[in-house]
């Protein structure tokens, strides 16, 4: 393995770590279920996919195998976890739960009830 | 209240293929790599539950229109006639063959008559696994 190659994994191995407890922090700190969501879905999907995007680097500088299914996985990360925040947080908004006392806006709200007039 | 569905749906369609492909990979390779019959057959269902949360159980009925209680009765004629096969040969029960053979897009591959045996328990696993949720979610 070359030093550059060493380089690129670390920095993505440490930033996907970073990121992870970047989402990890979020959860516990912020104030509800949305803004929690938020933090979740984003900070943790891009974490994972720097994880995933060092081991795909290691294995292709360490051994020359181009990894299909670590890409696979990218790609398949990059597209369902946001669906899935998206979902949760719709469950969640439809259920009823309170938004943060101090927030200013709700379109959704307005929107339904305009639709009903 | 009626909810919007659509990017649940429109994201589901994508996926669906995305787990299809990695099922039909993970059976194909079960021979020299990790994956198999049992693995896939159950990414399989998989695929078809999603489709099943996305839209409702009569869509997915109009899009796979067979009764999965056919597919296990198929998997398992399947995996005991390659056991039964080997009787023809005049070799001991569950013998299997193996030969190499070069087909015009793969180059030389090597085919296994444990592969047969593998589809088997593909199609009872997806076969088992679809008539439990299915008759699970039908009932009220």
């Amino acid at each position: 393995m070359t030093v550059i190659s060493e380089a690129v994994i670390a920095v993505l191995l440490l930033l996907g770590a970073f990121l992870t407890l970047v989402a990890a922090f979020g959860l516990i700190r912020l104030p509800d279920v949305y803004t929690r969501n938020h933090a979740a879905s984003k900070s943790a999907t891009l974490g994972v996919m720097c994880i995933l995007l060092a081991t795909f680097v290691y294995f292709f500088a360490k051994d020359g195998f181009f990894s299909s299914r670590l890409l696979l996985g990218i790609a398949f990360f990059f597209i369902t976890a946001p669906v899935a925040g998206h979902l949760i947080s719709r469950a969640a908004y439809n259920s009823g739960v309170k938004m943060w006392d101090q927030s200013v806006r709700d379109d959704l709200k307005t929107k339904q009830a305009q639709k009903k007039n | 209240m009626k909810t919007n569905d659509v990017i649940f749906q429109t994201v589901a369609k994508v996926v669906f293929f995305m787990i299809i492909f990695f099922a039909i990979h993970l059976f194909f390779a079960g021979h020299y790599y990790p994956g198999g019959g049992f693995v896939g057959g159950l990414l399989t269902a998989g695929a078809i539950v999603l489709l099943l949360l996305a839209f409702d159980i009569k869509t997915v009925q109009h899009g796979f229109p067979l009764d999965f209680k056919w597919l296990i009765g198929i998997g398992l004629l399947f995996s005991a006639g390659t056991a039964t096969g080997s009787l023809i040969f005049n070799v001991p029960f569950f013998t299997h063959a193996y030969n190499y053979f070069h087909l015009p897009l793969f180059g030389k591959t090597s085919l296994h008559t444990a592969m047969l045996f593998d589809l088997g328990v593909y199609f009872v696993v997806i076969g088992v696994t679809m008539t439990i949720i299915q008759t699970i979610g039908e009932s009220e």
